[in-house]
């Protein structure tokens, strides 16, 4: 079953939360990886494969640097889950 | 600001060791004559044949946040813990160009090891094998390369002058002391955080070394193991950790008023083109380094008080020092405290001349030699004033001291240090 896009971005944030260990509460749609939240692209590539597996969906390299905000995550995922 | 003949001074310290997290610990450690080596308990270890081993007092994992420890290897994590204590020992409060005390530019980083990242290719291997490509971590290059360790306390003291790593076995640590003393001497920079890490207490350096036969299988006595100069010696023990110093030269350190441990004179260097791992029998290598150490710095055999040797505790290698320090230093070498410290921390390869360096420089400022334990028999080809069970005190005066370091390859690095 497809999760809701506040489920994603909950779980986009504990994601965040494991790799870069900003809080939870700090993970919102309008946050960029890079700008806000300590995400460098290593770890960028971390979060992406976190959120492959529990998403089940695949986000090519190619896709993933248009994913700066949480909000483009959230709303790549939410189209592209299976 | 160039220079080539600049003196050189110690103005931090910082440790985390198998005797404890930081070099106070580690010290009290030592003048204890407290054995660091344990059993290695896990399943992954159950059928090798060495099942003991020396491993950090304090997991950095209690010291790091988990989002920074995560991207740093094991040895990374020990390097940049004593470079922080160090740093903050040699009154730095920030990093470089931050703290004004010293610009970027003219601070550099020289931190070795032996193995470099070897458990995060080790466990990267098998992530890629249990769960796929996909899922090999990102961070995997930047954890496994030997200059790692190296960059990542460049980074953190912001080091641009230049960041380095010396790879030698287990003399690279005291090679990267003394690639350090030589920035600031030819006046490529006037502070380096320098010295040595290693993190390789994982079954397959271990099953390897065992197939050398180069370690104490002495598994049901972890503690009496490392026994340099005793009989029963039969191998080294391996440990993990890190030893880091802050080098200065000596108009800095003056200039900003900091506390000074003691001057590095300098470095001797050889090489031994014997055999890969053998050690030369004779200690010829060794002892050209010591000549080498003589002749390029000040450094009088009469005020030699102290030696940290290297001294793993190997039946062979323990001798040719010896006998290397007896043709070099000849009467001299009766007024040398000589201390294996390897019986207490066990061997941390490209760790140790960074470790066996605080511990030279410690024993200069307490004016005090730790003991080597577990010589209860004496091997008679010693012919060398060991300190045995208690520390011993240093003469009062100017004094100086030596620390040995050799690696596998031939490579022969000896360092002095003196009072001031």
């Amino acid at each position: 079953m497809a999760a809701t896009q506040e489920e994603i971005v909950t779980g986009l944030a504990e994601i965040v939360n494991e790799i870069a260990g900003i809080p939870v509460e700090d993970v919102q749609l309008d946050k960029s990886f890079t700008d806000d939240l300590d995400v460098d692209s290593l770890s960028m590539v971390e979060v992406v494969v976190a959120a492959e597996e529990r998403f089940d969906v695949k986000i090519p390299d190619d896709d993933v640097k248009n994913l700066k905000t949480v909000g483009d995550a959230a709303d790549y995922i939410a189209k592209h889950q299976a | 600001m160039s220079s080539t003949n600049r003196t050189v001074v110690v103005t931090g310290i910082g440790a985390t060791t198998p005797l404890g997290g930081d070099s106070a610990s580690t010290w009290e450690g030592l003048l204890a004559g407290r054995s660091g080596v344990k059993p290695l308990d896990g399943e992954r270890f159950a059928d090798l044949p060495v099942r003991i081993a020396a491993p950090a007092a304090v997991d950095p994992s209690e010291v790091l946040p988990r989002p920074l420890a995560r991207k740093l290897d094991r040895s990374a994590q020990f390097a940049l813990i004593a470079a922080r204590e160090a740093w903050a020992d040699a009154g730095y409060t920030a990093p470089a160009g931050e703290d004004e005390k010293i610009l970027p530019e003219r601070l550099g980083a020289v931190i070795a090891s032996g193995i470099g990242g070897v458990t995060t290719l080790l466990d990267q291997y098998d992530v890629l094998k249990e769960k796929g490509a996909r899922r090999v971590s990102p961070h995997t290059v930047p954890m496994l390369m030997p200059n790692g360790p190296s960059a990542n306390v460049g980074l953190e003291v912001n080091a641009r002058a230049g960041v380095h790593t010396p790879v030698s076995a287990c003399a690279s640590g005291a090679e990267a002391i003394g690639y350090a003393v030589e920035m600031i001497r030819t006046g490529r920079a006037d502070v380096v955080v320098a010295g040595g890490t290693e993190a390789a207490i994982h079954p397959l350096p271990v099953a390897a070394f065992a197939n050398m036969m180069a370690m104490s299988k002495n598994n049901d006595e972890p503690a009496k193991a490392s026994r340099p100069y005793d009989k029963a010696r039969d191998g080294f023990v391996l440990g993990e950790g890190a030893g880091v110093v802050v080098l200065e030269s000596a108009e800095n350190a003056a200039r900003r008023g900091a506390k000074v441990y003691c001057e590095v004179l300098g470095q001797g260097l050889s090489a031994d083109s014997h055999h890969i791992a053998q050690p030369e029998p004779t200690g010829r290598g060794i002892a050209t380094a010591m000549q080498n150490l003589l002749d390029a710095t000040d450094l009088k055999p009469s005020e030699v008080v102290h030696l940290n040797a290297h001294a793993t505790s190997t039946p062979q290698g323990d001798i040719a020092e010896i006998k290397a320090l007896r043709k070099v230093l000849g009467d001299d070498l009766d007024h040398v405290a000589v201390s294996a410290t390897k019986s207490m921390t066990g061997h941390l390869l490209g760790g140790a001349g960074g470790i066996e360096t605080v511990a030279t420089v410690l024993a200069l400022y307490h004016r005090t030699a730790p003991p080597t334990i577990n010589v209860d028999d004496l091997d008679e080809e010693v012919d060398a004033d060991v300190v045995r069970g208690e520390p011993r005190e240093l003469p009062q005066g100017t004094i100086a001291a030596i620390n040995n370091s050799f690696g596998f390859g031939g490579h022969n690095v000896v360092l002095a240090f003196r009072t001031v």
